[in-house]
């Protein structure tokens, strides 16, 4: 399997684990971020807990970096209209459908919800299909 | 104040998870997505490792309706399947299929620098703010 990395992954996924389970614990709240972004920009309930949240998922990198001296890929395409149609289409898809990846594929399916269990399905579904035929083009070879 | 430190704190506590899992990495979301080459299965055990944490403790605060700082324990109440759900999954699949960032890793790699997660974040909000429109 190509890029596999199965240990960090796991690791990775085991502290946002933990990060949710201590956000639910305490402010009664699931930690899907597609909404707490949403909420944060366009509702007053809980507005600070929410942008704290978002600056955390920020510093928390940056504090990371700094002190474990590690350096990080990002690879991404340099096509501006790319980037904005998948920033609108996140956005509007996430709010439409209730939530993304954290929201569904994480919370959801720990409370064994079938909306998120079914959900999770369609967007790595129709994300798959969308790679496939940017593929088809010569695009994510 | 704690809930505003404990949002906060998960907050830190998800992003570095997130970096640690590789899956600030558009590239790497795409490799997942790349099912017929390539394929990276490494976000299934991202997920798959967060819900072998979440899973049981939701389930030990099932029968309460308050959480720990004392605030209603807020969950959905939907349980029908719409087309709102689908639909909307489904656009947000081909967001996500087109450039391999979702929410999560979009505010992460603010922490990069990189410009470029600006401009897909304020696209975001204007199809956070369409949504109310339709």
């Amino acid at each position: 399997m190509y890029n596999f990395t199965p240990l960090s992954a796991l690791t990775g996924g085991i502290i946002i684990g933990f990060a949710v389970v201590l956000f639910f614990y305490t402010t009664g709240r699931l930690a899907g971020i597609s909404g707490i972004f949403a909420n944060a920009l366009t509702r007053k309930l809980n507005r600070s807990s929410n942008l704290f949240f978002l600056l955390g998922l920020v510093i928390g990198p940056i504090g990371y970096l700094y002190l474990t001296k590690a350096s990080i890929n990002f690879e991404i395409t340099n096509s501006y209209i790319l980037i904005i149609i998948a920033g609108f289409l996140v956005g509007l898809g996430t709010r439409m459908g209730g939530g993304c990846t954290s929201g569904h594929g994480i919370c959801g399916i720990s409370r064994i919800s079938v909306r998120s269990i079914i959900a999770t399905i369609t967007f790595i579904f129709t994300g798959m299909l969308t790679v496939f035929i940017l593929q088809q083009f010569g695009i994510y070879l | 104040m704690i809930e505003k430190i404990s949002s906060l704190l998960s907050g830190i506590i998800f992003g570095v998870g997130l970096v640690i899992s590789g899956m600030t990495n558009p590239e790497k979301v795409i490799g997942f997505l790349s099912i017929t080459h390539n394929w990276d299965a490494s976000l299934i055990f991202v997920m798959g490792g967060a819900i072998i944490i979440t899973a049981p403790f939701f389930y030990l605060l099932k029968n309460r309706n308050k959480s720990l700082l004392d605030l209603d324990l807020n969950l959905p109440q939907k349980k029908n399947l719409d087309k709102k759900l689908i639909i909307g999954s489904s656009l947000f699949g081909i967001g996500w299929g087109l450039i391999g960032l979702c929410p999560g890793p979009a505010v992460s790699s603010l922490a990069l620098f990189e410009p470029i997660t600006l401009i897909f974040l304020v696209a975001m909000y204007l199809g956070v703010i369409a949504n109310k429109y339709i």
